[in-house]
């Protein structure tokens, strides 16, 4: 009994927020990961792309609960999602007109891009806080929870409970979705071979006759759709405040780097690495191990490694340690 | 030519004397409160509860032989102290006879320090409540209507023993207030026999508290005490500690008792429980009817406090006969306390009264005013419990 207490603990506190957390992790460094392959640049604008993204889809579903629309359990933000879609490609397409294609056109190098990439952040960030403010939203309606901590006491008759919020359940699923048709463009369709081709040798993908604009127009409609899934599942599951889509650059770099830029198996192991260690390093496993271990070896403190203000400061070490020692990545990636 | 100029001069002289007469004196008072910043949402009602209180004043006639009394507006941000301080200076260049504020507790430690001990200058802040203000060097010139957050500490204290709770999970809102607060529960519980399983800071402004929960979850207690704000980490403290099964109750103090909560929680929050300073009785249904009158919320948090602030440096003066700060400043706690004629809301033209002929008032006020030790707040608490989503009022304490 005091196992199962124990395995229900750490699900609930550690395993399901942490799966939660690596998909949007891994979402967020998709976009990244693909940009970096193709483009060949970092860019600083994603976490503001997905506050964007985000924001639209928030607009449209207030709007749609104002006249009524809804997706009974689900909340209603998915049938939005399609809307916020279509409006970040607009963005991402317009800047990339506006800003980046004069820079490709003059060959610059990539940190000017990564410079560049840094001003187009500011533009979106004041975009994003002038729209919609700085403050917390709501958005999130529907069933809170598949299973709610005190259900699963009543069921189980365990001790501990174990929560599964539906935007949980959601990003998970939604994850996976998202990455299966990702993989399936990638290797299979012609569009998706061309990227590909593109990114590995961008002169034999010229001389081939792949038109570099079309390949250059398809990543950034695919990195918007990416960006406001993932943007927007972090403000059902978490909240939508601009702030924290910009805070959350650095776990999202971190997971793309540790997987091996532009590699995007990589990026999702990388979500998942990043997330998993976040976690379980800033838990305090007291409760646990009261669990497990015998009376007279249960702990008094509360078998913390880091406190939890300490959260970014585990990407960062990660970080570190991957460009310090495999500066490719854990699956081959570029080095940086 | 000379006899023109003559008799105009005498005319001027003769017009600003009588203008002299007609009006006795102008004596302005500073409002120096966060009308910007973190409790801008408080700082309107302050201020009209403070001007209340000076209009009420004016209107007696009673004040100095007929002196009117000016409220002169001036903004601290809550948290700037360069604006703060700026704007102090001003009010004293323009030629104030004592002060209403600071509001937040950092700011008002930087304006008594920079402005009003260099120029001798009164304060009296409604809403400042940090046990470090307490022992900072004042010169007797700084006072304040409400409570230290180390009585806080004690009445929480007090509340939870009284519910029968032994072990508490602590977290606070990492900046003065949080710490200060959070230590001084931690102290006070503490010698009344309880046990504090885990005292951890939480940051204002993230998108995610479950780590934060986890490790207040894995410490574990009776219920989980939040020293933070209702509008920041404070909710999604709770939010998190109810989606996870963590904590089912919460301690509440003051930072976190106001309407916003129980709405944006919902009916989970029913069962918890807090404090927030204020009193009860004749004071509080007198200042809700004045304000009432007059347009604005009296029983807004810090504003019957504001009202006693303003109140208070009048009755200084009155009993001084004077609007120097260095001869009135002794005079504050003797109209503040005990002995004398008990002056509530609305009875103020009364209290001059007495004062001129030389009598005593023990002025109550709209807080039930009692200053202790270095000028401060005795402390009156309303103890909150969350019931079917409101915030109601249980006991006075």
């Amino acid at each position: 009994m005091d196992f199962l207490n124990a395995i229900v603990a750490l699900s609930n506190y550690v395993i399901v927020p942490g799966i939660a957390y690596g998909s949007q992790l891994a979402l967020g460094a998709l976009g990244v990961t693909l940009i970096y392959g193709i483009l060949r640049f970092s860019n600083f604008a994603h976490g503001d792309t997905m506050a964007f993204g985000a924001m639209v889809t928030i607009l449209v579903t207030w709007w749609m609960q104002s006249v009524g629309i809804s997706l009974g359990p689900l909340p209603t933000a998915l049938l939005a999602l399609p809307f916020g879609i279509l409006a970040t490609m607009a963005l991402l397409l317009a800047t990339d007109r506006l800003v980046y294609r004069f820079y490709r056109e003059q060959k610059a190098k990539p940190v000017i891009l990564v410079i560049v990439s840094m001003g187009v952040m500011f533009i979106m960030n004041g975009l994003v806080r002038f729209i919609i403010g700085p403050n917390d939203q709501k958005f999130l309606d529907g069933e809170r929870f598949i299973i709610s901590a005190r259900e699963f006491k009543a069921l189980t008759g365990l001790k501990e409970g174990l929560a599964i919020k539906t935007t949980q359940g959601l990003t998970v699923v939604t994850a996976v979705v998202v990455v299966i048709l990702l993989f399936w463009f990638l290797n299979r369709t012609r569009t998706g071979k061309s990227m590909r081709a593109y990114s590995d040798n961008e002169d034999l993908a010229l001389l081939s006759g792949i038109n570099p604009e079309r390949v250059v127009m398809y990543t950034w409609l695919i990195v918007a759709a990416l960006a406001t899934i993932a943007g927007t599942l972090y403000g059902l599951d978490k909240t939508f405040k601009p702030f924290t889509y910009f805070q959350l650059l650095l776990p999202i770099f971190a997971s793309a780097i540790v997987g091996g830029l532009g590699n995007p198996l990589g990026a999702i192991a990388g979500g998942f690495v990043i997330a998993f260690s976040e976690v379980t390093i800033t838990y305090a496993w007291k409760k646990v191990a009261r669990y497990l271990l015998p009376e007279n070896l249960e702990p008094d403190s509360l078998v913390q490694l880091l406190s939890t203000d300490y959260k970014f400061a585990v990407s960062f070490v990660i970080l570190l340690i991957v460009l310090l020692f495999k500066p490719t990545g854990l699956f081959k990636g570029k080095s940086v | 030519m000379k006899k023109l100029l003559m008799a105009t001069a005498a005319t001027a002289l003769m017009a600003g004397a009588a203008f002299a007469d007609g009006h006795s004196k102008e004596v302005k008072i500073g409002v120096l409160l966060g009308f910007t910043g973190p409790i801008e949402s408080l700082a309107g009602a302050m201020a009209a509860g403070a001007e209340l209180a000076m209009s009420e004043v004016t209107a007696s006639g009673a004040f100095m032989d007929g002196a009117t009394v000016t409220p002169l507006r001036a903004d601290t941000g809550c948290i700037d102290n360069g604006l703060s301080t700026a704007n102090a200076e001003r009010l004293i260049a323009d030629g104030i006879a004592g002060l209403v504020g600071g509001d937040c507790s950092g700011v008002t430690g930087a304006i008594l320090q920079n402005v009003a001990i260099p120029n001798g200058m009164v304060m009296i802040s409604p809403s400042a409540t940090s046990p470090g203000l307490s022992t900072m060097e004042d010169n007797g010139l700084f006072f304040r209507t409400s409570p230290s957050d180390a009585r806080e500490g004690q009445v929480m204290a007090e509340v939870l023993m009284d519910r029968g709770i032994k072990s508490i999970a602590l977290t606070y809102t990492n900046n003065d207030y949080g710490k200060g607060l959070a230590d001084a529960i931690v102290t006070s519980f503490e010698a009344a026999g309880g046990e504090v399983t885990i005292n951890a800071a939480h940051e204002d402004g993230k998108a995610d508290y479950s780590a934060e929960v986890g490790a207040l979850a894995s410490a574990g207690g009776d219920i989980l005490v939040v020293a933070g704000y209702l509008d920041q980490g404070g909710l999604g403290i709770i939010q998190a500690s109810l989606d996870s099964g963590a904590f089912d109750t919460f301690g509440l103090p003051g930072g976190m008792i106001g309407d916003s909560l129980p709405k944006n929680v919902g009916s989970d929050l029913n069962g918890s429980f807090g404090q927030i300073a204020g009193s009860g009785g004749k004071g509080t249904d007198a200042i809700a009817a004045l304000s009432k009158e007059a347009g604005f919320d009296g029983t807004s948090p810090y504003a019957p406090e504001s009202y006693d602030a303003a109140a208070l440096l009048m009755f200084a003066m009155q009993a001084a006969n004077s609007t120097a700060p260095a001869d009135y400043a002794g005079k504050v706690l003797d109209v503040a306390n005990a002995p004398g004629e008990k002056i509530y809301p609305g009875e103020l033209a009364k209290g001059l009264e007495i004062l001129a002929g030389g009598g005593e008032i023990d002025y109550v006020g709209a807080s039930a005013v009692e200053l202790i030790g270095p000028g401060e707040s005795a402390g009156n608490y309303r103890e909150i419990e969350v019931k079917d989503g409101k915030n109601e009022t249980v006991g006075f304490r």
